[in-house]
C-alpha cells in the first residue's frame, strides 16, 4: 500500500507543479511558449537533479533520457527543431542504448558496491553549489542585449538553410568532424576487437 | 509579469552543469562519470542555441550545438570501449580501481 | 464451495465500487441490448461501425479544415489579427464568402488551437486503438491460414472479428504481477516507454493532404526518432524484469535496433535525396514530388530507389523487431524475451506500440516510396475534384477512388500483411546471422546503392540524353514493379482461397471436413 500512497504523491506533486506553472505562464505576454517552457525547464532540471542523487545506475541512465529529452523540447521552443530531433536520434536513440548497453555488460554483481564516501558526497555538494552559485551570480549580473550585426531571428531555420550553412560557411569544421568520426569508428572497433590470449 | 528571455535559458543550463560536474565528481561508476560527461556537454548546446537565438541570430548556434552532438556520440562510443576493455581486465568499472598503470 | 480444492488461501474477489462500478454496469447492459443485432447481422455490424467511424473521422477533419479556410480568409482581407478571438458574426461573414458548407456556429468552438489539438489526438489514439485490435485480429487469421488452420471464429460472430476486444477485456481484468527482486518503478515504466514514443510518431505522420496532425519541416526525422526511441523502452523492461532471459531479450533487441537504424537511414536518405526536403506534405514535399499516378512514384524513379525499398523493408523489419528478426521475443530460447513478466494491461501495451511501429514503418515506405496517399490512377482524376470547395459529393468519390488516406492506409496494411506473411513463412535467424546480414550485407549494399544514386542525380542535371536513358529505366521498373504488386496481390489470394487445404507433405487431394 505504501507504494501506491508513494505513486499517488509523486502524481499530485506533478499535478500541482505544471498547474503552477500553468498560473504563472498566464501571467506572461506569450502563455503558451512560458508554459512549455517551465514545463520542458521543470523537467530538465529534475531530471538533471535525479540523476545526480540516484544510486541506482540504470535509473540514473532512464533520468537522463528524461534530461535529453526536455533539452529536446527546449531546442524545439528556441525554434532549432533539426537539432532539436538531432538530439532525440542521436543521444536519446544512441548514445543512450550505447550507456544502457554498457551498462547492462558491466553491471549488477553483487560484489559491487559503488556507495560513494561521505566525504566526496561533500566534495560533490560543494562543487556543485559553488559552480552554481558562482555562474548564476554572473549571468543574473550581467544584461544580454543583441549583438550589432545580428541577423533578425528566424521562426525555424529550415534544414535546408542548415544543409547548406554546413557546407559551405562550416565546410572545414564539417569535414574535420567526419574525420574525427572516421578515426573513432576505427578507434572503437580496435580497443572493442576480441582479445587474443 | 515575467517573459521567458535568455536569462532563464542561461540559468537551466546553468544547473544543468553544475549538476553533471556533480555527478562527475560523485559517481564511481565509470558509466556515471560518462553520464555526467553527456550532462555538461547538453547544458554547453543550450547555450549555445539559447545565444544564437536571443543575440546572435542566424545559424551559428544551431550548428555549433550539431557539432557538440557529433562530439558526445563519438566520446561516448570510445569511452564505452574503454570501460568494456576496462571491465575484461578488473571484472568492474569502478574508476577508483584504475589506478595501476600496467594492466 | 467445500468441495473444491483449494491449493492456498484466495483473497476475496475485488468488487468493483463507485464510478468503477457503474461504468461496468453500463458496459454490461450495452453489451445485452448490442449483443443480440451483432449475433444476427453481425458482418452488417462490423462493416456499419467501420463505415461510421470512417465518417465520424472525415467529418471533424472536414470542420477542422473549413474553419482554418474560414480565417485564412478573414486574415488574408484583415478583418481579424492572429491570435484575436473571433465573434460569431465575423465566423459567419467569413464563411458565406468561402462558401463554407457548415454553420458558423459550428466552428466557433474551433478557434482555441487546444480545441483542434485535443480533437486531433483523439483521433490518434482511437485509429491506434483501432489499428493495433484489427492487426492483431488479422495476425491470427493469418497465422491460422497459412497453417491450414481457421484462426478466431467465434467472438462477434463474422470470423470473430471482435476477438481482440475480448482480449482486451480479459487483459485489463487480469492481475498484474510484479516479479520479486524487479525495480517496480522502472518496471512499470517500461511499457509507458515503449508504447507513447509509437503514439507520438503519428503526430507527423500524414493520412492524406491535409490530414496530418503537425507538418513538420523535419517530419520523416521526428518519425525515425519516436522509433528509436522505442528501443529504450524493451531495453529498459528487460532489464527491471530481473529475469535472466528478459535482459538477453534486450540486449539483443539493443544491439539489432543499433545495427539496423543506419541502413534504415540511408536507404531513406536516397528517396530523400530525390525529392530534395524531409518534408512529408505540403508545397514542397515528398508528396508533391510524387504527384501524377503510379508512373512518378519514387520507388521506380531509378533503379537505386528502386533497390532502396527493398533494403528499408528488410532493415524496418528489423526496427520493429519482426520476423526473421524478432530475437528480443524469441519464444523458442528466451520464452518472451523481454515481456516475458509482463501481463495483463502492461502486457498489452507492448502489443500496441510494436502494431502501431509496424504500421508507422509501413507508412514511411508508402510516403516515400509509393506515392502516399494516391491511387495508382490518380492522374486520371478531374483536377477540381480534389479542391476544398468542391461540391461533398465529388470530394466523396475522389477521396475513395483517387486518393486520400483510405489508400494510405489500404496500401500500409497491405505492407503490414506482407511482414505477417513473413513472419508465419521465414523461420528465425541467429542473433550472429542478423548482425552479419547488416554490417557485411546490407550495409555495404546500401553505401554502394547511395553514392551510385548520388551520381545518377548528378548525370540527370547535366546530361539530356541521360535523362531520356533514365525515364526508358523508370518506365521499365515501373512495369516491373506493376508485375511485382500484382503478383504479390494474386498469390495472397490464391493463398486465401486455398487457405482451407493442407500442404507440403501432409497435402490431401480434398479440403478438411467441414470445409
Amino acid at each position: 500500500m505504501s507504494e501506491r500512497i508513494r505513486l499517488a504523491l509523486i502524481g499530485l506533486a506533478v499535478l500541482v507543479a505544471v498547474t503552477l506553472m500553468g498560473l504563472a505562464a498566464l501571467l506572461s505576454s506569450r502563455p503558451l511558449e512560458a508554459f512549455a517552457f517551465s514545463v520542458f525547464a521543470g523537467a530538465l532540471v529534475t531530471s538533471a537533479l535525479a540523476i545526480v542523487l540516484t544510486r541506482d545506475i540504470v535509473r540514473s541512465a532512464m533520468w537522463l533520457m528524461g534530461a535529453l529529452s526536455s533539452a529536446a523540447g527546449l531546442y524545439f521552443l528556441l525554434g532549432a527543431n533539426f537539432l532539436g530531433v538531432v538530439q532525440l536520434i542521436v543521444y536519446a536513440g544512441g548514445i543512450l542504448v550505447l550507456i544502457v548497453f554498457g551498462v547492462m555488460l558491466t553491471g549488477r554483481s553483487p560484489f559491487l558496491r559503488f556507495d560513494p564516501r561521505p566525504a566526496e558526497t561533500a566534495l560533490a555538494a560543494l562543487v556543485g553549489v559553488l559552480l552554481f552559485a558562482a555562474f548564476s551570480a554572473v549571468l543574473l549580473g550581467s544584461a544580454w542585449p543583441p549583438l550589432p550585426g545580428a541577423v533578425p531571428v528566424r521562426q525555424a531555420a529550415t534544414v535546408r538553410e542548415i544543409g547548406r550553412a554546413l557546407l559551405t560557411d562550416y565546410l572545414l569544421p564539417f569535414e574535420v568532424v567526419s574525420v574525427l568520426l572516421l578515426a573513432v569508428m576505427i578507434g572503437a572497433a580496435y580497443l572493442a576487437r576480441p582479445v587474443r590470449r | 509579469m515575467y517573459d521567458v528571455g535568455l536569462a532563464h535559458y542561461l540559468l537551466v543550463s546553468t544547473l544543468v552543469f553544475a549538476a553533471g560536474v556533480a555527478t562527475m565528481t560523485l559517481k564511481r561508476n565509470a558509466i556515471g562519470v560518462l553520464i555526467g560527461v553527456e550532462l555538461v556537454l547538453n547544458a554547453a548546446s543550450i547555450n549555445f542555441v539559447a545565444f544564437g537565438h536571443y543575440r546572435a541570430g542566424g545559424l551559428d548556434g544551431q550548428i555549433a550545438a550539431v557539432f557538440v552532438i557529433v562530439l558526445a556520440a563519438a566520446e561516448a562510443a570510445v569511452a564505452l570501449a574503454i570501460f568494456l576493455n576496462f571491465y575484461a581486465l578488473h571484472a568492474t568499472v569502478d574508476v577508483d580501481r584504475g589506478d595501476n598503470l600496467k594492466g | 464451495m467445500a468441495d473444491v480444492y483449494v491449493p492456498w488461501p484466495q483473497p476475496r474477489a475485488k468488487e468493483f465500487r463507485g464510478p468503477s462500478r457503474a461504468a461496468a454496469r453500463a458496459a454490461v447492459s450495452a453489451y445485452r441490448a448490442g449483443a443480440p443485432w451483432v449475433r444476427k447481422h453481425p458482418a452488417l455490424v462490423f462493416f456499419a461501425l467501420l463505415a461510421g467511424g470512417c465518417l465520424a473521422a472525415w467529418g471533424v477533419q472536414f470542420l477542422c479544415q473549413e474553419y482554418v479556410r474560414v480565417e485564412q480568409r478573414l486574415l488574408l482581407t484583415a478583418r481579424a489579427q492572429p491570435g484575436q478571438w473571433l465573434t460569431l458574426e465575423q465566423l459567419a461573414a467569413g464563411a458565406v464568402e468561402v462558401r463554407a458548407a457548415v454553420p458558423a456556429v459550428l466552428l466557433y468552438p474551433l478557434q482555441m488551437l487546444v480545441v483542434r489539438d485535443a480533437l486531433g489526438l483523439l483521433g490518434i489514439i482511437t485509429f491506434v486503438s483501432i489499428l493495433a485490435m484489427f492487426a492483431i485480429w488479422l495476425e491470427r487469421k493469418v497465422a491460422g491460414w497459412i497453417q491450414s488452420r481457421i484462426g478466431p471464429m467465434r467472438v462477434g460472430g463474422w470470423h470473430g472479428w471482435s476477438q481482440s476486444l475480448a482480449d482486451g477485456i480479459k487483459l485489463i481484468a487480469k492481475e498484474d504481477l510484479i516479479p520479486a527482486g524487479a525495480d517496480r518503478m522502472l518496471y512499470r515504466l517500461a511499457p509507458y516507454i515503449n508504447f507513447v514514443p509509437a503514439l507520438m510518431g503519428f503526430v507527423a505522420l500524414p493520412f492524406g493532404v491535409y490530414w496530418v496532425f503537425r507538418n513538420l519541416d523535419v517530419g520523416l526525422l521526428f518519425i525515425l526518432a519516436m522509433l528509436g526511441l522505442e528501443v529504450i523502452g524493451v531495453l529498459l523492461a528487460g532489464w527491471a524484469s530481473n529475469n535472466k532471459w528478459s535482459v538477453f531479450g534486450a540486449l539483443r533487441e539493443a544491439a539489432q535496433v543499433v545495427a539496423y537504424e543506419i541502413p534504415m537511414g540511408m536507404s531513406l536518405l536516397i528517396p530523400i535525396m530525390v525529392a530534395g526536403t524531409l518534408q512529408l506534405t505540403g508545397e514542397d514535399s515528398v508528396m508533391a514530388r510524387q504527384a501524377g499516378g503510379w508512373f512518378n512514384w519514387l520507388a521506380w524513379h531509378s533503379p537505386w530507389t528502386f533497390v532502396a525499398m527493398f533494403t528499408y523493408f528488410i532493415a524496418s523489419l528489423a526496427a520493429c523487431k519482426r520476423a526473421p528478426f524478432d530475437l528480443p521475443e524469441a519464444e523458442s530460447e528466451l520464452v518472451a524475451g523481454f515481456h516475458t513478466e509482463y501481463s495483463g494491461f502492461r502486457w498489452s501495451l507492448f502489443f500496441f506500440a510494436e502494431y502501431a511501429a509496424m504500421f508507422i514503418v509501413s507508412g514511411i515506405l508508402v510516403l516515400l516510396f509509393l506515392g502516399g496517399w494516391d491511387a495508382p490512377w490518380v492522374g486520371l482524376a478531374p483536377a477540381a475534384w480534389g479542391e476544398p470547395h468542391a461540391p461533398l459529393g465529388a470530394q466523396l468519390l475522389y477521396g475513395v477512388i483517387f486518393s486520400g488516406p483510405f489508400w494510405f492506409i489500404l496500401k500500409a496494411m497491405l505492407l503490414v500483411y506482407l511482414q505477417m506473411w513473413l513472419r508465419w513463412t521465414l523461420p528465425r535467424l541467429r542473433i550472429d546471422q542478423v548482425l552479419f546480414s547488416c554490417v557485411q550485407v546490407i550495409l555495404p549494399l546500401t553505401m554502394i546503392v547511395l553514392l551510385a544514386s548520388v551520381f545518377w542525380e548528378l548525370a540527370l542535371g547535366s546530361s539530356a540524353a541521360f535523362r531520356v536513358f533514365s525515364q526508358v529505366v523508370s518506365f521499365v521498373l515501373a512495369l516491373v514493379g506493376a508485375v511485382i504488386a500484382v503478383a504479390i496481390v494474386l498469390v495472397a489470394l490464391a493463398g486465401l482461397r486455398q487457405r482451407r487445404a493442407l500442404v507440403g507433405t501432409m497435402g490431401v487431394e480434398r479440403p478438411l471436413p467441414g470445409g
